[in-house]
């Protein structure tokens, strides 16, 4: 019988069914950081458990780092407090730890997939909702809380409902300036952010088929903005490509039976889809949000909603608060709208060709007066291949500050933060009230081109008209 | 472990309305530096509750006639975003026992479920009509009834919904899975070794 992907490996990691109904499923690879394990640490301390798989968890520390500091003691005794711990809790457990001294950490959505880690077929968990991220290889993750970390760490497994299947079909071509962010930002405002509630989300058609590793990273990160608990695409010669010869890798003719295993994980021609979405490619235009969840979108020509105009009082009162909070004017073209602060980076937007494709615009041009630009290379990895291709440099001759690798201003919790009501051109992922450090401070989500444009531009702008993208 | 059955709970109601409440609203980031969940509840909408000098906004929970409260009423898709299990853990030591809001954000209704908080799915009418009634009579005592499926306000009773599995587990005292889990590792190990990648 035809399978997609989602049954298959929900299938092979199934231990058994428990009292409540729900699976007890493997998870082969956890991924920890700082923030979210060291209470699970502290809990299987209290029940006197152990770690029973150390060698299927890998460490990284990248929410809480200085990106403009190397050293430790870090300014902050809270964050030194929790690298601390971490170093010591992965010491005791004999859990793989890339830390900053190793020259592999990074934010962990891109060091798993850098390293390797991330395969086809397999099942990954990691206390960040933004685990989303490593479907883009046709693994199953998921983002857990904290008593989720505890029973992984105990037990390599978790209890979980099983999950529908939506496909999502993405047909034709993008246009010009169009990149895999608009993609993800117009699917979420088209199926609104809960809609994914129940569901992991299958990536397919033929934009994906050409997208790279890193652009279906990119749309799979966003899913669970989407309310998606997962979202994936099924592997292929682009994944295969991206994997061979990565540290942790199959090798040699391990390798070849890992990829012929992981071709045949794929979703059967002709399985059945709980749901099927198809969205028309050529329709998708550089997208900016202007509210306060990332549904609140609107495209590059259009304006910002109007209240008045809504068409139910639950719209109309969203939008409201929206425009509250973040001081827009309702029906004001979205283009215009004044910056204070441009950043690059995230588990979103923060790889290679992210940098690759914004220094290819940005050579010989200069960041606006009173912009604050930071890019932000997502992982130590990331940033020793801007600085080998000189693009670290493009960024500084262009007047944005060039950074070490960590989540940064995303969600604030080092010392990147906004101040004020000021308002971010960003190339991450959630704008939600406050998101990046000011209780006041205004995000508006958009691509790598389009945060470098709103950067050069001092206001919101078209890249494909700042840049001579040609249409 | 032997955990609580929980049936019912019973107390005093408050609601904090909206749609897409975020877990970044309930609680800022900057409250996850820590290494413990202590303390979480004085952080709970913090940046909605108070300004940057520490002086009070208008908010539900910040007034008087709702202190207390422990049941907590809210709009759609509560508890979207972020994974952090910060957000029920603040929810938790605040006060509140339950949570009844239109529907739920799918990681954010399994962390609450994990730590023993009910969360109940009521109709967007039927949360206006509690909420104007708790309004009325803060002291009107609102019982989450898990086992019957509803919440009642002041004795007046609503429907809402749990999923299945949530109120198996709140109902037969096993809301947390770890020891049933711990009891399935042999059969873990058996399946990991089947799977070439989980191989030592």
């Amino acid at each position: 019988m035809s399978q997609s992907l989602f049954e298959k490996v929900w299938a092979a990691h199934t231990v058994r069914r428990l009292a409540d109904g729900q699976t007890q499923l493997l998870i082969g690879t956890h991924l920890i950081h700082e923030v979210t394990s060291p209470q699970a640490f502290g809990m299987l301390r209290d029940l006197g458990l152990r770690v029973a798989m150390p060698h299927r968890t890998f460490a990284t520390v990248d929410h809480i780092v200085p990106t403009d500091q190397f050293s430790e003691p870090f300014a902050d005794p809270l964050a030194d407090s929790m690298i601390k711990e971490l170093r010591r809790n992965c010491a005791e457990a004999g859990i793989t730890f890339f830390d900053r001294a190793t020259g592999r950490q990074g934010i962990v959505h891109i060091v798993g997939p850098e390293q390797g880690i991330t395969q086809p077929g397999t099942t990954i968990a990691c206390g960040d909702s933004h685990t989303s991220t490593h479907g883009a290889f046709g693994a199953i993750a998921f983002g857990i809380g904290t008593t989720q970390i505890r029973d992984v760490l105990a037990t390599q497994t978790m209890a979980l409902g099983r999950l529908k299947v939506r496909r999502i079909n993405v047909t034709g071509r993008l246009r010009p300036g169009v990149y895999a962010k608009d993609v993800i930002l117009h699917i979420i405002r088209t199926l609104g952010v809960n809609g994914g509630t129940g569901y992991a989300y299958e990536y397919g058609g033929e934009v994906f088929d050409r997208f790279s590793m890193e652009e279906r990273m990119t749309v799979c990160n966003m899913s669970i903005e989407g309310g998606a608990r997962a979202g994936y695409v099924n592997p292929d010669e682009t994944t295969f490509a991206y994997l061979k010869g990565r540290p942790y890798a199959p090798k040699g003719a391990a390798w070849e039976a890992a990829v012929a295993r992981w071709r045949a994980t794929a979703s059967d021609p002709g399985c059945v889809y709980d749901d099927t979405v198809a969205i028309d490619a050529a329709a998708i235009a550089p997208t900016v949000t202007w509210g306060i969840n990332p549904g609140q979108g609107v495209s590059i020509s259009e304006s910002i909603p109007d209240p008045s105009r809504a068409s139910t009082p639950d719209e109309k009162a969203s939008i409201e608060e929206a425009l509250a909070y973040m001081k827009l004017r309702p029906g004001a073209p979205i283009k215009g709208t004044r910056i204070d602060v441009a950043f690059l980076g995230s588990c979103t937007n923060g790889r290679l060709s992210d940098f690759q494709e914004v220094a290819r615009h940005i050579k010989g041009r200069r960041v606006a007066a009173g912009v604050k630009a930071i890019a932000v290379p997502g992982s130590q990895g990331v940033g020793r291949l801007c600085a080998e291709l000189g693009i670290d440099r493009v960024f500084r001759d262009a007047g944005f500050e060039w950074r070490e690798a960590g989540c940064s201003m995303c969600l604030a919790m080092n010392p990147d933060k906004l101040v004020g009501d000021q308002l971010c051109a960003s190339s991450s992922n959630r704008n939600f009230k406050g998101r990046q450090g000011s209780p006041t401070g205004r995000t508006l989500l958009m691509s790598p081109l389009m945060v470098a444009a709103a950067a050069i531009s001092g206001s919101v702008a078209d890249a494909r008209e700042v840049f001579s993208v040609n249409s | 472990m032997a955990l609580s059955k929980i049936t019912s709970i019973t107390g005093r109601g408050v609601c904090v309305p909206g749609n897409d409440i975020d877990t970044d609203r309930i609680i800022p980031a900057r409250y996850l530096k820590c290494i413990t969940f202590d303390g979480l509840g004085e952080g709970l909408f913090y940046d909605v509750r108070r300004n940057a000098d520490g002086s009070e906004k208008p908010h539900p929970l910040n007034e008087a006639r709702f202190k207390g409260a422990s049941v907590l009423f809210s709009g759609a898709n509560f508890g979207c975003g972020s994974s952090r299990e910060h957000a029920p853990q603040a929810i938790q030591k605040y006060g509140f026992r339950a949570i009844v809001a239109e529907s739920f954000a799918e990681i954010f209704f399994g962390n609450c479920t994990t730590l023993g908080i009910p969360c109940l799915a009521a109709s967007r009418g039927d949360i206006a009509a509690m909420a104007a009634a708790i309004d009325r009579d803060p002291s009107a005592v609102v019982t989450v009834d898990v086992a019957a499926q509803s919440v009642s306000v002041g004795g007046r009773a609503y429907p809402a919904a749990i999923r299945d599995s949530a109120r198996d587990a709140l109902l037969n005292g096993r809301w947390d899975p770890i020891g049933e889990l711990i009891e399935g590792l042999p059969a873990a190990g058996a399946q990991a070794a089947k799977l070439p990648y989980m191989a030592v």
